[in-house]
């Protein structure tokens, strides 16, 4: 007993050395210059990109591991930055696609060779099967409806590799629709025998492994503590992606993410507070990206259905009266596009754009005084604790301002995401989010903020115009560019003038790496895609 | 005999919590659906209407009666089912029997340490009253109690690994690019000796160093300032006196007549502080990446998370039942006088 532990002591001392050594071999350097370690504050909560209540991450992770019919190509921005392009779509599993002449249908050629994670083909009716999933359930389907896409009938296999998808409506986010995360292609035969009589599309098996057939396969997954992921070496959906490994940790404090990429122990980060991002790009150290996040503002937002916010010229008192230099320059620490200063009137058809406002505290007054509110009032300004390294100076910036014209306004912390509920239930009369849209086209983004026939979760100031509604159903139904851009020009005057939501800035996606990593395009759900991405 | 009492008053003492227990299913079940918030429109995300959020409630179960939800919750539990966590996607009683390990293992990595440093601290500082070794060891004390574990903790990891570069990368339990050794208790200092890896266990021990310092420099003062009054106390007792008188040797008379003496306040507070550093320890878990059971319950609670919180107060309160039973015991071994009687 004693000398087998004397034994197997002696053994680990002896590998512990073979080990040490191998560690400065060059083949294992090779394998750290393949390997991509990313730092986190929070990874996924599942794997499922069409799951119940997943989170940021999820929807990151799984752009790598699944597929989708269709991409996004890449644009260069004119700051140099590379983007997706909502206007140019690009082969992913299927190679070539046809739309009808009237419209009414496309239909997609698969590719022949290509394979799920277990080694079996992707058909026709592994897409029907993923599609109809994505239909079938809450989550993933009311981002389906945003491209007509609604019920199992619409989706029609042809042959093993032909696939027509029939479209009532022409719509013209059907086809981009198709290139987001819920449409993500499943491999059907392995999730139907993990499926039961209560969960007939494997929700639940789901949540824990993967069955697609994208560029990453997963190695390891450790909750909340490290994810691995794999290159998938027989991968035919676009060009084999550098890394042979990615390894994402989760570090909780953005002091410590930070910490770890200056010293060189983490590649690269993406969600560190703007005040790390401003200084590391002043330390040029490493390589920072901002890039404007496509169709998303910060605003402050105001209920028109509770007083006085109900009364315009109290709503655009507010937005004269914001701090706006003050709080970009200080807050945001300059990491985003200024969205005030602008001109009287909207330009073009390009959203988000600045609007007309500036800091102008004596015709805030005036406005005030014109609504019979000139000794002013007191209301509550809300934000989110789980973005309080930036919105709570913001917040602090704007309480200061809007007493400045006797508005009395009590800072309202919510618990770290709480504050979308909050939006949703109608409970805070003045407020400072964000919101973006996956699409890159401001009717939609309209669609889900201001539409007042929709009035939907997301439009937190209950807005209601029906000049702006119908010019939202114009935009998304016209074809003729004239009618388009005067659909827009109605719906950018509209909230330029009412101003339920007062925009501070279009902020920045950011991302942090060392000086050897390149490649990095901003996708459309700001999460990252590993595949672009390569050392040296 | 004495063993035989021993068990019978162990069970007693079990069998006597297991009300308080059923008192903690009902208390934090109601607790947890009282906190601000719709964990539907949570977990809808961005969606575009609100048929859609009260389809993800109905598919939650959340649009049922509340004493229905509860008879589903004690139906689960009855068959050991503590539910599934919605922010990890995982079952709570695995993800728990997972993190319990790492917070038992950074607590007694502490406490250990911690006692090394405290008790002959206070001994010496109880033996020169007034002496510049007392001023030190209230000092530590002060020092320790007054600085927040979060800045201690930020402030070990600036200056020993962002400036130094001694302390290894603050990512958790384990390196980057090193696998863990295959789990047997869960805990990596003990997997990797059982495994026979002294690679593995240094890398371990190098990265529970600095959040064990962390946690010990909390955790001094108490120990020490109870040691102290505890060992002035036996210290000028009589039977103390007789020992000197008679010739015992110095160390002899201090750490085993004496401190064993002056050991069962000492125990006490250990017990009491053991208990809220396995979970109540969210921020040095959080500082240093450690996948503990208190930053489990505060990220379950944040996100509207019920099963998990609901999963961690019961472990907790569990853990705790026994963690004050094993000090009861240990005041046996300690003091012959006490008597367990059942």
């Amino acid at each position: 007993m004693l000398r087998r532990d004397l034994l197997r002591t002696t053994g680990a001392l002896l590998s512990a050395d073979a080990l040490s050594l191998l560690r400065v071999t060059p083949a294992s350097a090779q394998s750290r210059a393949e390997t991509l370690l990313v730092v986190v504050e929070v990874g996924q909560n599942s794997l499922d990109p069409q799951g119940l209540g997943v989170n940021q991450a999820t929807l990151g992770v799984t752009w790598n591991l699944y597929d989708r019919l269709i991409g996004f190509g890449v644009k260069t921005l004119p700051d140099g930055n590379a983007s997706f392009d909502f206007d140019h779509l690009v082969p992913e599993l299927a190679e070539s696609w046809t739309t009808a002449a009237d419209g009414g249908s496309v239909t997609f050629r698969l590719r022949p060779d290509a394979t799920f994670h277990d080694g079996s083909k992707v058909t026709a009716a592994d897409v029907k099967w993923s599609l109809d999933r994505a239909v079938s359930n809450p989550a993933p389907a009311s981002q389906m409806r945003a491209g007509g896409l609604e019920k199992p009938e619409q989706f029609v296999v042809l042959d093993e590799h032909t696939i027509r998808v029939d479209l009532p409506a022409h719509s013209k986010l059907s086809l981009p629709d198709l290139a987001v995360i819920q449409p993500s292609v499943f491999n059907a035969k392995l999730c139907q025998a993990h499926a039961t009589t209560d969960d007939p599309w494997a929700l639940n098996w789901a949540k824990t492994n993967t069955a697609g057939s994208g560029a990453y396969t997963l190695e390891s997954w450790t909750p909340r503590q490290e994810t691995v992921l794999a290159r998938n070496e027989s991968w035919r959906g676009g060009k084999l992606p550098f890394f042979k490994r990615i390894v994402i940790r989760e570090i909780p404090s953005s002091g410590n993410r930070r910490a770890l990429l200056e010293r060189g122990d983490a590649d690269l980060s993406f969600d560190l507070p703007p005040r790390d991002f401003a200084d590391l790009a002043r330390d040029a150290k490493l390589t920072v990206l901002g890039v404007p996040a496509p169709n998303t503002f910060q605003y402050v937002g105001m209920n028109t259905h509770t007083k006085p916010f109900d009364d315009v010229r109290v709503r655009q008192a507010v937005a004269w009266a914001l701090p706006y230099d003050k709080i970009f320059d200080t807050a945001l620490q300059g990491r985003g596009r200024k969205l005030f200063g602008g001109p009287a009137a909207p330009v073009g058809n390009e959203w988000p754009q600045p609007f007309p406002y500036h800091t102008d505290p004596d015709r805030a007054k005036a406005l005030l005084a014109e609504a019979g509110l000139a000794g002013g009032f007191e209301t509550t300004l809300a934000f989110d604790l789980g973005t309080a390294s930036v919105d709570e100076p913001v917040c602090l910036f704007i309480q200061e301002a809007l007493a400045g014209i006797g508005i009395k306004a009590a800072i309202n912390r919510l618990p770290p995401g709480q504050l979308r509920g909050s939006i949703g239930s109608r409970q805070q009369p003045l407020y400072l989010f964000s919101f973006g849209a996956w699409f890159d086209v401001p009717e939609y983004f309209f669609f889900l903020l201001y539409d007042g026939k929709l009035n939907g979760p997301s439009n937190g100031a209950s807005y209601a115009n029906q000049a702006v509604d119908a010019a939202i159903d114009t935009a998304r139904n016209t074809s003729d560019p004239e009618a388009y851009a005067a659909a827009l020009r109605t719906m950018f005057t509209a909230a330029m003038t009412d101003v339920p939501y007062v925009p501070l800035a279009q902020p920045f996606v950011n991302v942090a790496m060392q000086k050897s990593i390149s490649g990095f395009v901003n996708m459309f759900h700001r999460q990252l895609d590993y595949r672009p991405l390569h050392r040296g | 005999m004495a063993s035989a009492s021993l068990w019978r008053y162990a069970a007693r003492r079990v069998l006597l919590a297991l009300p308080a227990l059923a008192g903690v299913v009902v208390v934090t079940f109601v607790i947890t659906r009282m906190l601000p918030g719709d964990p539907a429109l949570y977990y809808a995300g961005q969606v575009d209407s609100f048929a859609s959020v009260d389809e993800i409630r109905h598919r939650m179960g959340l649009d049922r009666p509340l004493p229905l939800q509860f008879v589903a919750y004690v139906d689960d539990l009855a068959h050991g089912d503590l539910g599934q966590s919605l922010s990890t996607g995982q079952p709570v009683g695995r993800e728990l029997i997972q993190r319990l390990p790492a917070s038992f293992e950074l607590m007694a990595s502490a406490l250990s340490l911690a006692l090394l440093i405290a008790v002959p601290l206070g001994v010496m500082a109880a033996t020169r009253p007034g002496s510049w070794i007392d001023h030190a060891c209230r000092l530590i004390g002060t020092a320790g109690v007054s600085l927040p574990t979060f800045f201690t903790g930020l402030l070990l990891i600036y200056v020993f690994y962002y400036v130094a570069g001694w302390a290894p990368a603050p990512v958790g339990r384990f390196p980057s690019f090193m696998r863990p050794p295959p789990s047997i208790t869960g805990m990596i200092l003990i997997d990797s000796l059982l495994a026979g890896d002294l690679d593995k266990f240094q890398a371990a021990l190098g990265q529970i160093a600095l959040p064990a310092l962390t946690m010990a420099l909390f955790a001094l003062a108490p120990l020490t300032r109870m040691t102290r009054a505890a060992m002035l106390g036996v210290l000028s007792s009589d039977f103390v006196r007789q020992a000197r008188a008679n010739g015992a040797p110095r160390l002899h008379l201090l750490f085993v007549t004496a401190l064993r003496n002056g050991l069962l306040p000492v125990v006490t507070t250990l017990g009491m502080i053991a208990s809220s550093m396995l979970g109540a320890n969210v921020l040095v878990e959080r500082v240093f990446a450690w996948p503990g059971v208190g930053s489990y319950a505060l990220d379950a609670m944040v996100s509207l998370d019920y099963a998990p919180l609901q999963g961690f107060v019961l472990v907790m309160s569990v853990v705790y039942v026994l963690i004050n039973l094993g000090i009861d015991i240990l005041y046996g071994v300690i003091d012959p006088r006490v008597r367990f009687e059942a």
